[in-house]
């Protein structure tokens, strides 16, 4: 019997995660984590902010954000204790658990996104 | 208590005589401890998602949640961990194109696009997306 592994799939979801990510988390932790607690700048009000997630672009937008930045977080992470770690007899549970937990994450976001839109 | 060797587990395949690596190699050399900082930089990445959606729910729940939200984001303990999160997640986005150019060959017609082209066209989409987020953001 021929037996598709989802590894390729997995790598190519942890490469578009890793991009995505790349390009849009440093402005996001710089302006939501760091510039407006310090109120070096206002941070949006409630209605702007809402209406601007509202939008559909948006919302797809914060959508592949994060459920490609959790799947990249889950690849990476059973990687690293798998090479780099050697924790190698407890790579099945540690699959499970973080692309588990990427996809109920993902899960979270999609009903999020949709409740605000 | 500390192996010395160990034999690998594949069934069916020669044993392999293998010597057993200590759990902190990384700390061994600069270089490694790069790589680890680098694979690291994943759980940098996961905790914003989270971040990003405690954000969303506080604006599903209403004005007050989304202010009490804004409150709990400057508390020192969440700034500190967001200020490392920012130096994570520059240098996820540093390494991750700079390996763009080696994971991807693009070809225009015949001609194999330079490496060096591959990298400044990462950068040059991290400057855009960036200044159109910011652009967002800053008018809302």
């Amino acid at each position: 019997m021929l037996r598709r592994h989802p590894e390729p799939l997995l790598w190519m979801l942890f490469s578009a995660g890793g991009v995505v990510s790349g390009m849009l988390m440093p402005v996001l932790v710089l302006l939501f984590g760091v510039a407006y607690p310090l109120g070096v700048v206002d941070a949006p009000t409630y209605d702007g902010l809402r209406a601007l997630v509202a939008n559909p672009i948006a919302a797809l937008v914060l959508f592949t954000l994060c459920a490609l930045s959790f799947l990249h977080w889950a690849h990476r992470f059973r990687h690293t204790l798998y090479d780099g770690l050697q924790i190698k007899h407890l790579n099945e549970v540690i699959a499970v658990v973080s692309y588990g937990v990427a996809l109920v994450g993902s899960g979270v976001a999609a009903y999020l996104l949709w409740q605000l839109s | 208590m500390e192996q010395t060797h160990t034999y690998g587990d594949t069934p069916y395949h020669p044993r392999w005589l293998r010597r057993r690596v200590s759990t902190y190699w990384w700390l061994w050399k600069p270089a490694y401890l790069r790589f680890i900082l680098r694979e690291g930089s994943c759980m940098f990445v996961g905790w914003f998602t989270v971040y990003l959606l405690l954000l969303l729910a506080a604006l599903l729940e209403g004005p007050l949640a989304y202010e009490l939200f804004l409150a709990w984001s400057a508390t020192p303990a969440v700034l500190i961990v967001n200020v490392v999160t920012l130096g994570f997640v520059v240098f996820h986005a540093i390494t991750f194109f700079q390996a763009a150019p080696q994971a991807m060959v693009v070809r225009l017609g015949r001609a194999r696009v330079a490496p060096q082209t591959v990298l400044l066209g990462h950068y040059a989409g991290w400057v855009v997306v960036s200044a159109v987020v910011a652009f967002f953001l800053l008018g809302a």
